[in-house]
């Protein structure tokens, strides 16, 4: 892990990730939300969320098969980031949305599928978000590792709630399927490339290329 | 069912002192579109003017003018938030991203080809029909199937009224409605996604009822383009996307027509669509929606407040398999 980033690269990691808030902070006032704006906070706040996990998840195949190894001190931050931003849609749903009227809550989506997988999916994080620090790495050793690959099952259900929440038809592939497609295709594509037989082709041929080059 | 919701008494639906003669609104927004031209160096004009074809804020909806409420005594949604938030999938998925897009669409002249189980098929301008079926203002309150409201004053005529003048045939039993396909004019529908273009229908007897309203008008103004103009359909005791936008045909037929949605996902929008807080969608909740411009959520109202006009229709159907 103690590869050196460059200082534009953390730079940008923590510009980026504080960016999407600033501009969510910077619309309100301005009047660049639309007027259902709590349903505009909710939706950028989610998809900020899962654009933060997804790119925490490209860390390690960029680092394996792009060798790009700087990535990889930015892979916690990257994930935390996402963390904050699934807090921040989870307190806009229920501080604002319902404010705090857990009753309501349970009256109106308790049975509904897409809110149990979404907070699944947070509760999951929690335990990452909190032992995502070098104390908790140290302390719990191997166990660490194991745990945190909970973000393989996170990741897909952080999807499922996004694909559910949508006014579209899944298996005749009809309505609003653009967005969750797009994002379901990054994931995909970032699983797949863990896999062991793929991960050792694309890297291979990232080092046969190199040679060539030099 | 009956006392839950208040009656509407007929003079409340439309009320007389508003009506709006097709003339006298074009002669008051002559005169002051004359005196905007003038106001809009001022400080007022410019960031609140909506974008779209309806450039002036028709005089109703201008600070000042007299608030409208709907018959339960809810206020008229500002029409600076009617005319910008929109669901519109022919111009774009983002509901904010609508009225910029909208604004080079041409909503008049404006024809519909009424055809099918009639007697006198034909093609309507708008024009025709506005000095033929007398418009008038009807607030209706516009739920959408994603749980958010508004309140809207339409202008337009009954529906009725056109489907009398050509003479349904006994064996005529759904209205099917069919939205202008034109991908170079509406982008959206190169969208691979929906079986464009948009369609909807009702029951014949739902088409003649007195709350289906064919719009052409917004606060006493024009339909801008983001709203469904030329012309659309507003059907307020069934969710929003039953109020098919920008019609340009209608079809008497003996089978029940297919529509977007229900086309798009049969097992979560039926072909009824009516508003009912007891039969949620599959995947999330209709028991609430948010009003725009309310911060808490309110409880949705049977067939949207409208059950005293309409659950007649529906006496013997179970509202719950007819979705």
């Amino acid at each position: 892990m103690n590869h050196h980033s460059p200082a534009w690269l953390r730079a940008a990691v923590h510009i980026g990730g504080w960016l999407p808030l600033v501009w969510l902070a910077a619309d309100a006032p301005a009047g660049r939300l639309p007027v259902n704006w709590i349903q505009a906070v909710e939706q950028r706040t989610g998809l900020y969320a899962l654009t933060y996990l997804l790119l925490s998840l490209a860390c390690t195949p960029l680092a394996a098969i792009g060798g790009w190894k700087a990535v990889l001190r930015h892979r916690r931050a990257l994930g935390l980031y996402g963390f904050m931003y699934a807090a921040l849609h989870l307190l806009a749903f229920v501080g604002v949305d319902y404010m705090f009227d857990f009753g309501l809550i349970w009256a109106d989506v308790g049975t509904k599928w897409y809110i149990i997988i979404g907070t699944t999916a947070f509760l999951l994080l929690v335990p990452l978000a909190v032992t995502s620090f070098r104390y908790w790495m140290k302390r719990l050793g191997r166990a660490w590792t194991r745990l945190h690959r909970l973000v393989y099952l996170i990741a897909p259900l952080v999807l499922v709630h996004f694909a559910l929440s949508v006014k579209a038809d899944w298996s005749g592939l009809r309505g609003d399927v653009g967005r969750p497609l797009l994002y379901g295709a990054a994931l995909a594509l970032l699983l797949l490339m863990r896999i062991s037989p793929l991960k050792h082709t694309l890297s291979a041929a990232r080092m046969r290329l190199a040679r060539k080059a030099s | 069912m009956k006392d839950r919701y208040p009656r509407m008494a007929e003079s409340e639906v439309t009320p007389k002192s508003i009506y709006l003669s097709r003339r006298d609104f074009i002669k008051t927004a002559g005169v002051v579109a004359g005196s905007m031209a003038i106001a809009a160096c001022g400080p007022l004009a410019g960031d609140n003017a909506p974008p779209g074809p309806a450039a002036t804020v028709p005089p109703a909806a201008a600070p000042g003018a007299p608030a409208r409420k709907d018959e339960l005594g809810d206020a008229a949604t500002a029409y600076q938030d009617i005319t910008r938030y929109n669901n519109y999938y022919e111009f774009t998925e983002e509901k904010e991203g609508v009225a910029p897009r909208a604004a080079g669409f041409k909503t008049s002249p404006w024809d519909v080809q009424v055809s099918g189980l009639v007697n006198k098929p034909g093609r309507f301008a708008v024009e025709d029909m506005l000095k033929q079926f007398q418009p008038e203002e009807r607030i209706y309150r516009l739920r959408c199937v994603e749980a958010w409201s508004m309140v809207i004053p339409w202008v337009g005529f009954p529906l009725a009224k056109l489907l009398k003048a050509v003479e349904p045939q006994a064996g005529a039993k759904y209205v099917r409605f069919e939205t202008l396909y034109k991908p170079d004019d509406l982008p959206g529908q190169r969208s691979p996604f929906y079986p464009w273009p948009y369609q909807e229908g009702l029951r014949i007897d739902e088409a003649m009822n007195d709350l289906a309203l064919l719009a052409t008008g917004l606060y006493g103004g024009e339909l801008p383009a983001q709203n469904g103009g030329g012309i659309r359909l507003v059907v307020p005791w069934k969710y929003g996307f039953k109020s098919i936008k920008a019609v340009v045909k209608i079809e008497l037929t003996d089978t029940q027509p297919k529509t977007m949605w229900s086309t798009i996902a049969p097992s979560e929008s039926g072909f009824y669509a009516n508003v009912n807080p007891q039969v949620d969608h599959p995947r999330w909740s209709q028991a609430r929606e948010r009003r725009i411009g309310e911060l808490r959520r309110r409880s949705t109202l049977m067939f949207n407040g409208y059950a005293e006009q309409v659950a007649g229709l529906y006496a013997g159907l179970d509202l719950r398999k007819n979705y």
